[in-house]
């Protein structure tokens, strides 16, 4: 073997060696995360961290998050796929349409504090006057929307043309075109679609800090401050109190567990479109 | 002979309503750029007081005193900048080595198990990622690291220099490293749908002409996604300049310069997470200038890497 083909299988075993031991040392490092988050979220974890209020629990951190991510879906939904509705369907390909793509591209990709702040001079300081479970469900809208949006029209691009082609050649108008046929067909696609926007803001804090504040009861009083998962976990994590670090670890679990369970439902449906086709 | 009849076409049931869809459908669309325009109006209307009082020391100067309300946040913005490059530049190489690994390297039956995995911790919400370096990287690094690190440094040396600094583990480094941590997943997820769409064929010829698998990636398959990287990397570096919890945590929450990689700091995110809450007047209109600072930057990040990634795309 010559010394050329030697310095080349030696530069080549250095990469795929590299290659390997990055991949090691990443899923080590995020295994130990994991760990972490399982060991000590399911610590303690009983009961009465669903049915107590905070600090004894978080029944009403979690009836907070839970109706403010509603709250929050139905807005993003609504206006989200209508959105991408027209970004698809409609006005896509026009000059104002690429720069309302661009334009939600920045938003999807705009720090959740600033969309936090924004929301805290619009709602809190301007127009409600105090902080409210409804400033909360804004703010996680304006972050769900824009995911809503890039899937939606990435989803109705997918369609085949002869679908639509079909509708309006029976004399179907535009909007029935669309409802009863794009929409339909789309349909495990949208679905998809809202469940990753879900997923992103179940564990969003940062919005949240100025918008909802947090209450300490069991309130389903959307107007006025309400609890949520993570700004608890915020609040407790930085006392020094060993029951409520512990409280906010069991919330960690909830919120990650929460998260991926949406993210691998959102995948089964994926994998059973693509079965399907 | 008569003309054939002809029928008259009747306007379909429901057409009234096209314009009014394609209306909706519209304003929805429009609502974007409200809601965008709305955040530059609002982080600027707010924020101006504080930018037109202090003018360039804004940015230029290091004090940020709310009991003599006089703020200048070069501290956060520098501390933003430090952390989110220190944390690109140790998340990079892994994140592109991941990748590699398993779109090249990696036995089919481990390499999907993998990716999913990978894509699944993208989406664990940064906070979990801050607990962990509160509860665990913080201590262990203050214990372990930091501290023996100190002592067997000489005095005086550059080292010692660089790695001065209170040793409880919530400094500039640590921040960066569970910064890079989080967006690690994302850019390695990425990065390997990026390098699932170099077609077999380019790889293939490399392989014709006698290239070891090193030379194949590092000199053609690498350069075909040339652009595409460079718009992850920007996109990685976007959510690294933003990101708030996993931040607050761990960079020890102080306005001056990091005086070393040991030494806390802070971000403009952090700072608004800590302070806005109790501000008032003039600290709440520095807080928002804050805010419209790193509006700015994250935007001309975000600019640039669309333009990358859609070159790429298109061209």
């Amino acid at each position: 073997m010559s010394f050329r083909t030697l310095r080349r299988k030696a530069a080549n075993a250095v990469f795929v060696g590299f290659c390997s031991i990055a991949t090691v040392i990443a899923v080590t490092a995020l295994a130990l995360i994991l760990w972490t988050l399982f060991s000590r979220g399911l610590h303690g974890m009983n009961l009465n961290v669903f049915t107590k209020e905070t600090p004894s629990g978080l029944s009403n951190a979690i009836l907070g998050s839970l109706m403010m991510c509603a709250l929050a879906m139905a807005i993003a939904l609504v206006i989200g796929i209508l959105a991408g509705t027209w970004l698809s369907e409609f006005g896509g390909e026009t000059r104002y349409g690429h720069a309302i793509r661009f334009l939600n591209d920045v938003l999807l990709s705009a720090p959740s504090i600033l969309i936090g702040l924004f929301v805290y001079e619009l709602l809190v300081a301007r127009t409600i006057g105090h902080y409210s479970g409804i400033a909360g469900a804004v703010a996680l809208a304006l972050i769900a929307i824009p995911v809503v949006i890039r899937t939606t029209e990435d989803i109705l691009a997918l369609q085949p043309q002869a679908l639509r082609e079909a509708g309006s050649a029976l004399g179907t108008p535009a909007w029935m075109v669309v409802r009863n046929i794009v929409w339909r067909a789309a349909g495990g696609g949208l679905l998809t679609g809202g469940l990753l926007a879900f997923a992103r803001i179940s564990g969003e804090t940062a919005p949240l800090l100025f918008t909802s504040l947090g209450n300490q009861f069991f309130r389903t009083d959307l107007t006025q401050p309400m609890a949520s998962v993570p700004k608890v976990m915020n609040d407790y994590a930085l006392t020094a109190s060993d029951e409520l670090q512990q409280l906010a670890w069991n919330g960690a679990l909830i919120v990650t567990l929460a998260v991926l369970a949406v993210n691998v439902i959102g995948r089964i449906i994926i994998a059973a479109k693509a079965e399907q086709s | 002979m008569a003309p054939p009849k002809t029928q008259r076409l009747e306007r379909p049931r429901g057409a009234w309503a096209d314009p009014l869809f394609r209306a909706a459908c519209a304003g929805a669309a429009t609502f974007v750029l409200v809601a965008l325009s709305g955040i530059i109006i609002f982080l600027t209307v707010d924020g101006w007081p504080a930018l037109q009082k202090f003018g360039l020391g804004f940015f230029t100067s290091t004090e940020w005193n709310p009991v003599t309300d006089i703020y200048g946040a070069a501290g956060p913005i520098v501390g933003t900048l430090i952390s989110s490059a220190l944390a690109l530049a140790m998340a990079l190489p892994l994140a592109m080595g991941i990748a590699v690994f398993l779109v090249e390297f990696c036995p089919r039956a481990l390499s999907r198990p993998v990716a999913v995995a990978v894509e699944l911790l993208a989406g664990v919400p940064s906070i979990i990622y801050g607990m962990w370096g509160l509860f665990v990287l913080a201590p262990f690094f203050a214990a372990k690291i930091q501290t023996p690190l100190m002592m067997s440094v000489p005095d005086g040396s550059w080292l010692s220099k660089l790695i001065q600094g209170v040793p409880n583990g919530a400094n500039v480094f640590t921040a960066s490293l569970i910064l890079a941590l989080m967006i690690l997943p994302y850019m390695a997820a990425v990065f390997r749908e990026l390098l699932l769409t170099v077609p077999a064929q380019v790889r293939e010829s490399a392989y014709a002409l006698g290239s070891t698998p090193f030379e194949a990636i590092s000199k053609v398959v690498l350069p075909y996604v040339r652009t595409g990287s460079i718009g992850v990397i920007m996109l990685g570096l976007g959510r690294a300049l933003g990101e708030t919890m996993a931040v607050t945590f761990i960079i020890g929450n102080s306005h001056v310069f990091p005086k070393s990689l040991f030494d806390s700091g802070s971000t403009l995110a952090s700072t608004i997470a800590n302070e806005f809450q109790e501000a008032t007047g003039m600290h709440s209109a520095a807080l928002v200038a804050c805010g419209l600072v790193l509006f700015m930057i994250t935007f001309s990040v975000l600019a640039i890497a669309r333009g990358l990634l859609s070159a790429q795309r298109y061209g």
